[in-house]
């Protein structure tokens, strides 16, 4: 079964520590990361940049500065996309957006991605159910 | 989190966090600056006693404001022998006492809070540098030592400044050209935005210029906090966009700024795998998403103007006809001789030397007491060949020179010029 883990927190405090504490914090989770890689559990791992850094589009033609804020809608599902900056990933939103006209779209830059550790991750596409 | 919150570091950042909101609401409700600065010091107070015991409430800010508000009406009421309002304790539990405050706080009231703190701090009469001291001692929360210390100043004196800067505004509020408290209109909104975005860069610079001081240089810190928190509040303002982007990418470059002498790294010779990675990222999202919008300004033209360094792998690869444009487009918008200082440097890769030195020839009575001028200059001379007068340059320059860094810089290049005289 996979799993997505999804992290919460005040954006203002955790964006205010310094490199000291940012560091702490990053040491303690390497040592629980290095043991799910032995493990073989860890998948892709990421850091989201603060939401201020977000855009969001809401149907095909209306993009909004700023996050998803809504509390009617619910997490479903997300893409990792590699473009070259805001406006490709906004064509590529559009597109999907197109595709799926009720769902919106929040585009956030990510700060730090970890690839695929699992040594025999299946490179098909892997239904959890 | 119930176990995190008994963590004083934890407590200490959710009360940093909060206070900006916490004190403008406190000063709305109040309208006088001391009363909400005691109502929000009596409610961290009760937080340190409350939070590690009854776990940490869901809005922090707002719990503040409604136990700040409650402890400053309570004192007045005792004073008055009137019935004591519910303690903390009893408020801190009831969810739904929190979060229709919470709710309204999500509101216009909650932006224009901040922004008028922020706001008043910028006052006109106050000189730049009392601006920043009292938005670091009121927004930011710091210690009259603390600020003393990045000033450079005794402790007395900066009490004695921030004093003076507070009853200097209180001045104005009795005489009644205060800033209004009711919520401002557009234009209003636009100004207040503008003054205080100044004050944020100018704190940022005063960081900036002390480059690796342990004591000064986290002033880089608390301004891109700041700037995040006004970017939170106007998620649609692309000069917040673009001020906030100017700084995150300024300070990406701070680990290669100086050598290990402490001397400091022009641009091009920096090592840019020592560049911050995660700022520049956050800087190049801003400022996409501040260009979208079509409004440019300013801090935008800067902030692309560091991007530009940003993407670039080196000086060799840097799009400088890009820089050269934007530069110019910076000059229309805030003519400046220092500005134009930079497009000549842009302007000498594109078109060389003489083209720089062209450039920057009619500035020299402007910028006759600005090291940069004369380094740039006598770097321009060095290209073409005029070694004699590149030296004479150099030495005007480093006669100059703020600081030991810059005028080592300068040394570098004398250095280098005797070198292949020798």
């Amino acid at each position: 079964m996979l799993y997505t883990l999804l992290c919460y927190n005040k954006e203002d405090v955790v964006w205010s520590w310094t490199r000291e504490e940012d560091d702490a914090v990053m040491a303690r989770l390497n040592v629980v990361h290095e043991k799910l890689v032995k493990e073989g559990k860890l998948g892709p791992s990421l850091r989201l940049l603060p939401t201020t850094a977000a855009t969001t589009l809401r149907g095909p033609g209306l993009v909004i500065d700023g996050p998803f804020a809504e509390t009617k809608e619910q997490l479903l599902g997300f893409y990792v996309i590699d473009v070259p900056d805001l406006d490709a990933a906004l064509a590529v939103a559009r597109e999907l957006s197109e595709a799926n006209p009720t769902s919106v779209y929040e585009i956030r830059p990510v700060a730090l991605y970890v690839p695929e550790a699992r040594p025999n991750a299946p490179r098909d596409r892997v239904k959890a159910y | 989190m119930s176990e995190l919150v008994h963590d004083p570091a934890w407590i200490h950042g959710a009360l940093t966090a909060a206070r900006p909101q916490a004190v403008g609401a406190l000063l709305r409700y109040f309208r006088d600056m001391d009363t909400a600065e005691e109502a929000y010091q009596e409610a961290c107070l009760r937080a340190l006693r409350n939070w590690p015991r009854n776990g940490p409430p869901r809005d922090p800010a707002a719990w503040l404001i409604l136990v700040g508000r409650n402890a400053a009406l309570d004192g007045v009421r005792k004073r008055s022998r009137d019935t004591e309002l519910p303690p903390d304790d009893v408020i801190s539990d009831l969810e739904d006492a929190e979060t229709p405050l919470a709710e309204r706080l999500d509101g216009a009231d909650y932006r224009d809070d901040v922004l008028r703190l922020l706001f008043i701090c910028c006052h006109p009469d106050l000189p730049a540098t009392q601006q920043i001291a009292l938005a670091l001692r009121i927004v930011s929360g710091l210690s009259v030592a603390q600020i003393a210390r990045a000033f450079l100043v005794s402790d007395a004196a900066m009490e004695q400044r921030i004093t003076r800067a507070k009853a200097r505004i209180a001045q104005r509020n009795r005489e009644g050209a205060d800033v209004p408290f009711q919520t401002p209109g557009p234009a209003e909104r636009a100004e207040r935005l503008a003054a205080v975005a100044a004050m944020i860069y100018l704190l940022f610079n005063e960081g900036y210029s002390a480059g690796r001081d342990p004591v000064r240089a986290p002033l880089c810190d608390e301004a891109i906090r700041l700037a995040r928190l006004l970017l939170r509040l106007f998620q649609a303002e692309p000069e917040i966009m673009g001020l906030t982007a100017l700084m995150l990418l300024q300070q990406s470059r701070l680990p290669a700024r100086f050598d290990a002498h402490g001397d400091a790294v022009p641009l091009e010779d920096q090592d840019r795998t020592l560049w911050d990675a995660k700022l520049i990222s956050e800087g190049l999202a801003l400022i996409d998403k501040a260009m979208r919008h079509n409004r440019p300004g300013p801090y935008q033209v800067q902030a692309a103007i560091a991007a530009t360094h940003a993407r670039a792998a080196g000086a060799a690869d840097t799009d400088w006809a890009g820089i050269d444009a934007l530069y110019a487009a910076l000059e229309r918008m805030q003519p400046s001789p220092v500005v134009t200082l930079n497009r000549a440097v842009a302007t000498a890769r594109l078109h060389g030397p003489a083209a720089g030195l062209a450039m920057i020839a009619p500035l020299e009575k402007a910028l006759s007491g600005y090291f940069p001028y004369f380094g740039a200059r006598g770097v321009f001379l060095l290209q073409l060949g005029r070694a004699g007068e590149a030296r004479a340059d150099f030495d005007r320059a480093i006669g100059l020179a703020g600081t030991a860094a810059e005028a080592a810089h300068i040394r570098r290049h004398l250095d280098r010029l005797m070198q292949n005289a020798g």
